[in-house]
């Protein structure tokens, strides 16, 4: 791969809780087999040691999944999933880390915790998109990507199986785009391609 | 979290506090030392980063504070069920057949990890022929394992995942309930050494049958990573165990090619050169 090419792929970041999975597949399902960017999908859910989501994922794209260990590098065309139990962090452009620290939002893995850390290492290549949820992680994330020059997202609380999450993040001022499930899928194609 | 810091404060930081006190923080994970520092700042409520630097240079007693807000300690009994039970099942058959066993908790936090196992010694009738030894850099979590006392909130957590781990037993069998706390057994602990050790600059101080580092590694950079990986090759009896965190690896390591995976999914690794 080129050089330049390293250092100007995007980082989509997908964060999601209660009723956020069936919207996380679609979107999976909507992607090309070869593409440039790095998503990273960080969802609340069960301690589960049979990796259960990254076989769903699998079912549903021809991009390589992977559920992140620590250090791992970061390579532009996967999928990258949080692991339960632990917050995911972007070392640097190449390096993700991982840490076991205290809750945020009573969640671990946290959706603030990548979002901001993708902010601070991504910037404006950032693309942030928060789903469904009863819970008001991520809001502030996606807020400090916004600050970052990136894109965001926030799906439409009606839309949404549970509307309090997005909801939280419009209410913060960091939505940039508020979209319906078909419009959020059909967006998140056009900003893969572009 | 309101304060957004610059890498070179993070190093000025690190440099301070090896100069004065000797602990060197250079080499850990730059984003989750970030993030230790800024949570540090809030819960302390230090307004600023020249705040934080003059009082870490100017109170000395601010230090243990400093250490404990810097390094993760969240850990918990039986963590990771299945790895306590291929322990179990398929690691203390093979620790069985030493006459003595040693075994060390590196990073071991207040110690829920070495109680666990020590549970498990005991319930294969291993106990009294073995010695754990609990490290940490941090001196205030050591005294907690020390006093073998844990939340009683904790316990029908702790119960479920030893259960899982294949623990045959009442739980509650092991400690003594007072008020909000949990005692236990003086037997467990009769087989613990407890003291402070920095994997960054202490040495190696014994062979050991068995090494656990779990969730520790992943705090540091590869390069540290390496060298304590290095430091524990060093102290690993020939077809010893080495014990990771579940998301920690041996793979694309310095001494990877010294070991061959145990059990991958347990993150169990045993020496074979
Ligand atoms: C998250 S806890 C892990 C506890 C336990 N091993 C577990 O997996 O549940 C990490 C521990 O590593 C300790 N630690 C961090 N840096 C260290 C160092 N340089 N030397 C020894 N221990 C260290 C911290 O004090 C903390 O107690």
């Amino acid at each position: 791969m080129a050089e330049n090419q390293l250092n100007t792929f995007q980082v989509v970041v997908i964060g999601g809780s209660a009723g956020s999975l069936e919207t996380v597949l679609a979107m999976a399902q909507a992607l090309p087999a070869q593409m440039q960017a790095v998503i990273i999908i960080v969802l609340h859910r069960k301690n589960d040691p049979e990796s259960i989501l990254e076989n769903l994922l699998s079912y549903k794209t021809q991009v390589p999944v992977r559920e992140v260990e620590d250090k791992d590098e970061i390579q532009p065309g996967n999928i990258y999933i949080a692991p339960p139990d632990y917050h995911l962090l972007i070392e640097d452009e190449r390096t993700f880390s991982l840490d076991s620290s205290e809750k945020v939002h009573f969640s671990k893995p946290s959706i603030d915790v990548t979002f901001e850390s993708v902010a601070n290492v991504f910037r404006q290549r950032s693309i942030g998109i928060l789903l469904s949820g009863a819970n008001a992680d991520g809001a502030a994330g996606l807020l400090k990507i916004r600050k970052a020059g990136g894109t965001t997202i926030a799906q439409d609380p009606v839309s949404a199986e549970v509307g309090y999450m997005p909801q939280q993040a419009i209410d913060l001022g960091a939505a940039g785009m508020v979209l319906d499930e078909i419009a959020l899928i059909s967006s998140f194609k056009e900003l893969l391609n572009a | 979290m309101g304060v957004m810091l610059h890498d070179e404060e993070i190093e000025h930081l690190t440099t301070v506090l090896y100069d004065l006190y000797g602990y060197d923080f250079n080499h850990y994970a730059r984003a989750s030392l970030k993030r230790r520092v800024m949570r540090l700042m809030t819960i302390d409520r230090v307004p600023s980063f020249a705040e934080l630097l003059h009082k870490v240079k100017t109170e000395p007693s601010y230090l243990p504070q400093v250490v404990q807000g810097l390094t993760v300690n969240v850990t918990e009994m039986f963590r990771d069920p299945a790895v306590f039970k291929t322990i179990r099942e398929t690691v203390l058959p093979v620790l069985a057949t030493h006459p003595f066993i040693r075994i060390w908790h590196a990073g071991c936090s207040t110690g829920e990890e070495v109680y666990s196992m020590a549970i498990l010694l005991e319930e294969a009738n291993l106990l009294h022929r073995s010695l754990l030894y609990a490290t940490d850099l941090n001196p205030v979590v050591i005294e907690q394992i020390k006093n073998g006392i844990f939340p009683m909130s904790q316990m029908k957590n702790y119960s479920e995942n030893y259960i899982l781990s294949g623990g045959k037993k009442d739980f509650s069998s092991y400690y003594t309930a007072k008020y909000n706390w949990a005692k236990f057994d003086e037997r467990l602990k009769s087989r613990m050494i407890v003291s402070t050790h920095n994997l960054v600059s202490d040495r190696s101080f014994n062979e050991f049958q068995i090494i656990f580092c779990r969730n520790v590694l992943i705090y540091f950079d590869k390069e540290l990573q390496d060298r304590v990986l290095t430091l524990f090759d060093e102290s690993l009896d020939q077809l010893g165990f080495l014990v990771l965190g579940t998301k920690e690896n041996l793979r694309f390591t310095s001494i990877a090619g010294n070991y061959s995976p145990f059990s991958i999914k347990d993150k169990i690794w045993r020496k074979t050169s």
